[in-house]
C-alpha cells in the first residue's frame, strides 16, 4: 500500500476526473438576540470544508448528528447560501449563480431527501410528484409524452407504473423513498447527493433502497454523494469517506484505507463502535469509548477541535489546529498524533477482518 | 382499487357522520329556500315582505297569530312573518357567505405572505392582526354604522350603509383569525422537507406558494370556514338587533328586535325569525364539527 497523497484523494490510480470542487466552505447561522435583534454569535454549522468528488464515484460523508454534514450537502446544492468559499461544478463556479443560471444548474444536481414521509407533498400524486421536475423546465410538454416519461422513470425505481395516480399515503416507506429517487433522476442528473436516504426506513428495506441506489449509479454513470451516520451501510456504498466532526473534515480516505487503518482518533472511535456479529472478535474488542460531549458549535475549541476527547490529546492539540494532510496509509487526516496500526488492531473490529 | 385523494377520504369520513350530513341537508335546503324565496311565496300564497295585510289585523289593530293565509302569522304592521323570514334567509346567507369569503381570501393571502417570507412583513402583518384582533367588534360597528349613516357613506362612497357595512364590519372581525391561523400553518409546512425538494427542482416563490402549500390548506380552509360562516350569520343579527345593519330588506336579528316588546301578545313574532336563526346557525356548526373530525381521524371518538 503506497502512501502517496493522490491515491487517498485520488481513489483510483487512473486519475478520475473531478466533477466538484470545494474548497474553504463555510456556513455561520447568526445568532440574534434582545430586543433589537442584534447578532450575538453564529452556529459554525460547516467551517472550512475543502474535497473534490469525483466523476462517477460515491463519497461518503459521515459524522454524528450536527456535524454539518447535512448542512455540506444543502450547500453544494445550492439550497442554502454558503456564508464563504468556492463550489465548482465542472470547473465552473457556481457559488454565487443566480436566477436561470441556478435553474439550469438544478438539473445537473439533484437531492434524495432523509424523511420518505415529510418529503412527498401528502396533496399531490405521484405521477404530479415525479413529473414536477418536467413541469418546472418545461420538458416533455406534450400530456401523453410527460405521463410516459414519469412511468417509465417509475418502472426504473421498480414502483408500477400503474400506480401513477395514487397518494403518498398509498405507499409504504421503502416505496416513497424510490418516488423520491424516481423525482431527483427525472431531470437526467449529473450528481445526486443522498441525506441520510435509509435511515427513516425498517432495516429489511434499507438494503433494496441501497441496492436502487447503487444498481441506478452504475446504469446511469452517477455521481454520489451519500450523507450518512450508519458506518456499515457508508461501507457497503462507498469509494471515499469522508469523515466530519464539528464543520471541519477530519479524516478523508478511500473506504478501505478508512475501515482498515482509521488514522484519526474519532475515526477509530467511531469504528470501534460498529457492532460485530462474530462473539469471538466481538469479546476481543476493546471499545474505544468517547467521553463528553460535542463542544458547541457557537464556540469550537481551539486547536485541534477534538482535543476535548481525545485519549491521545497533548499540549499542541490544544494550540494547534492540525492540517489535513497525508498519513501513514494514504489517508488523509487532521491529527497531530494519528494512530498506529498496533492501536488500530486493538480497537477496531473491521481492520482484523481486513488484515487476516 | 381506485386512487383516492385526500379529498376524497376526507368525504368518506364526512359521510359516516350522520348528524352532520343532515345539517348539511337542511343548509343546502335552506340555501334553495333562500334563492327561491319569490317563487316559494307565489305558490304558498303569501304576500310580499314588504306587504302591509290589513286584514290579518284584528279590529285593535293587533297582529294575529299562524293562520291558512299567514302560516307564521303577522307582524304588528301586518307583514307576513314567514315572507319575511324568507327573505331574511337570503340575507343572512349572503352577508355570511361573501363577508366569509372575503374574510378567507383576505386573510388567507395575508397569512401565507407573512409565513412564507416571514421577515419585516410578518412583523408588520402580526401586528396588524393582533391590533384587529383587539377591536371591540360590536361597539366598532356601531360606532361605524353611526359615522357612515349618510347617504354618501365613508371612505368617499365605498362603505355605503346597511349590507356593505355590515359586511366590511364582519371581514374586519374574522379575517385576522383567517390570517393567524393560516400563517401559523405556512410557517410549519415551508419547513417541510417536499417544499426543499421543489426548491431543489428549481420551483420559484409562486410555484411553492400555488403548488406546494396551498394544496395543503384548502382542508383547514373548508373547515374554518364552515366554522366562521355561522359565527358571521350571528354576527349579521346581532348587528341588526342593535340596529347598524340592513334597514331596507328584512333581517331575521332586525325581527327579533322589533318584537322584543310584543313577546306577550304575539308570541310568533320572535319565535319563528329566531327559531330560523338557532337552526341555521346549528346546521353550520354541525357541519363545521363534522368536517372537522374528518379531517383529524386520529380526534375521532367513534370508528
Amino acid at each position: 500500500m503506497s502512501v502517496s497523497a493522490s491515491e487517498a484523494t485520488g481513489a483510483n490510480p487512473v486519475a478520475r476526473e473531478k466533477i466538484m470542487e470545494v474548497e474553504g466552505l463555510f456556513k455561520h447561522f447568526p445568532i440574534h438576540a434582545g430586543f433589537f435583534r442584534r447578532q450575538v454569535g453564529a452556529v459554525k454549522a460547516v467551517d472550512g470544508v475543502s474535497f473534490d468528488v469525483l466523476r462517477g464515484e460515491t463519497l461518503g460523508l459521515v459524522g454524528e448528528s450536527g456535524c454539518g454534514k447535512s448542512t455540506t450537502a444543502r450547500l453544494l446544492l445550492r439550497l442554502m447560501e454558503p456564508t464563504d468559499g468556492s463550489i465548482k461544478f465542472e470547473g465552473r463556479e457556481i457559488a454565487g449563480v443566480k436566477g436561470n443560471e441556478l435553474k439550469a444548474l438544478r438539473r445537473e444536481m439533484q437531492m434524495i431527501f432523509q424523511d420518505p414521509y415529510s418529503s412527498l407533498n401528502p396533496r399531490k400524486t405521484v405521477g404530479s410528484i415525479i413529473s414536477d421536475p418536467f413541469a418546472i423546465h418545461g420538458m416533455h410538454k406534450d400530456a401523453g409524452e410527460r405521463k410516459k416519461a414519469v412511468q417509465e422513470l417509475m418502472d426504473i425505481v421498480g414502483l408500477n407504473p400503474e400506480h401513477y395516480n395514487r397518494y403518498p399515503h398509498e405507499f409504504s416507506g421503502g416505496q416513497r423513498q424510490r418516488i423520491g429517487v424516481a423525482r431527483a433522476l427525472a431531470l437526467r442528473p449529473k450528481v445526486i447527493v443522498a441525506d441520510e436516504p435509509v435511515s427513516a426506513l425498517d432495516v429489511s428495506i434499507q438494503a433494496q433502497v441501497l441496492n436502487l441506489l447503487r444498481d441506478l449509479q452504475r446504469e446511469l454513470g452517477l455521481t454520489l454523494i451519500f450523507i450518512a451516520h450508519d458506518l456499515s451501510v457508508v461501507r457497503h456504498m462507498c469509494d471515499r469517506v469522508a469523515v466530519m466532526y464539528l464543520g471541519r473534515i477530519v479524516e478523508l480516505a478511500t473506504s478501505d484505507q478508512l475501515y482498515s487503518h482509521p488514522r484519526m482518533p474519532y475515526t477509530g472511535a467511531l469504528m470501534s463502535a460498529v457492532p460485530v456479529a462474530d462473539p469471538r472478535l466481538a469479546a476481543a474488542k476493546k471499545r474505544q469509548v468517547l467521553v463528553g460531549d460535542v463542544p458547541s458549535p457557537t464556540n469550537p475549541p481551539p486547536g485541534c477541535r477534538f482535543h476535548t476527547r481525545c485519549w491521545k490529546a497533548q499540549e499542541v492539540c490544544r494550540n494547534e489546529d492540525p492540517p489535513l494532510v497525508a498519513k501513514d496509509g494514504g489517508n488523509l487526516a487532521a491529527c497531530h498524533f494519528p494512530l498506529s496500526d498496533a492501536e488500530v488492531l486493538e480497537r477496531v473490529p473491521s481492520a482484523r477482518n481486513v488484515n487476516g | 382499487m381506485a386512487a383516492r385523494s385526500p379529498l376524497q377520504l376526507f368525504w368518506r369520513r364526512f359521510r359516516k357522520d350522520k348528524v352532520a350530513l343532515s345539517a348539511l341537508v337542511f343548509i343546502a335546503l335552506l340555501i334553495l329556500v333562500a334563492i327561491f324565496a319569490p317563487v316559494i311565496r307565489s305558490v304558498v300564497g303569501i304576500p310580499d315582505p314588504g306587504e302591509r295585510s290589513t286584514d290579518a289585523l284584528d279590529a285593535f289593530g293587533l297582529p294575529l297569530g299562524p293562520t291558512a293565509a299567514h302560516p307564521f302569522g303577522v307582524d304588528d304592521i301586518g307583514r307576513d312573518i314567514l315572507a319575511r323570514v324568507l327573505d331574511g334567509a337570503r340575507l343572512s346567507l349572503t352577508v355570511a357567505f361573501i363577508g366569509t369569503g372575503l374574510s378567507v381570501l383576505i386573510g388567507v393571502t395575508a397569512g401565507m405572505i407573512a409565513g412564507f417570507y416571514r421577515g419585516w412583513v410578518d412583523t408588520v402583518i402580526a401586528r396588524v392582526i393582533d391590533v384587529l384582533l383587539a377591536f371591540p367588534v360590536l361597539l366598532l360597528g356601531l360606532g361605524l354604522a353611526s359615522a357612515c349613516s349618510t347617504k354618501e357613506g365613508c371612505l368617499g362612497g365605498a362603505l355605503q350603509p346597511g349590507r356593505t357595512i355590515v359586511i366590511f364590519i364582519i371581514v374586519l372581525s374574522t379575517s385576522p383569525y383567517v390570517a393567524r391561523i393560516i400563517r401559523g400553518q405556512v410557517l410549519s409546512l415551508r419547513e417541510k422537507e417536499f417544499v426543499e425538494a421543489a426548491r431543489s427542482l428549481g420551483a420559484g416563490n409562486m410555484r411553492i406558494i400555488f403548488r406546494e402549500i396551498l394544496p395543503n390548506l384548502v382542508a383547514p380552509i373548508i373547515v374554518y370556514a364552515s366554522l366562521f360562516i355561522p359565527a358571521n350569520i350571528l354576527l349579521e343579527a346581532s348587528l341588526s338587533f342593535l340596529g347598524v345593519g340592513v334597514r331596507d330588506q328584512p333581517s331575521w336579528g332586525q325581527m327579533l328586535a322589533d318584537a322584543t316588546g310584543k313577546v306577550d301578545s304575539a308570541w310568533w313574532f320572535m319565535f319563528f325569525p329566531g327559531m330560523a336563526l338557532l337552526l341555521t346557525v346549528l346546521a353550520f356548526n354541525l357541519v363545521g364539527d363534522g368536517m372537522q373530525d374528518a379531517l383529524n381521524p386520529k380526534g375521532n371518538k367513534q370508528r
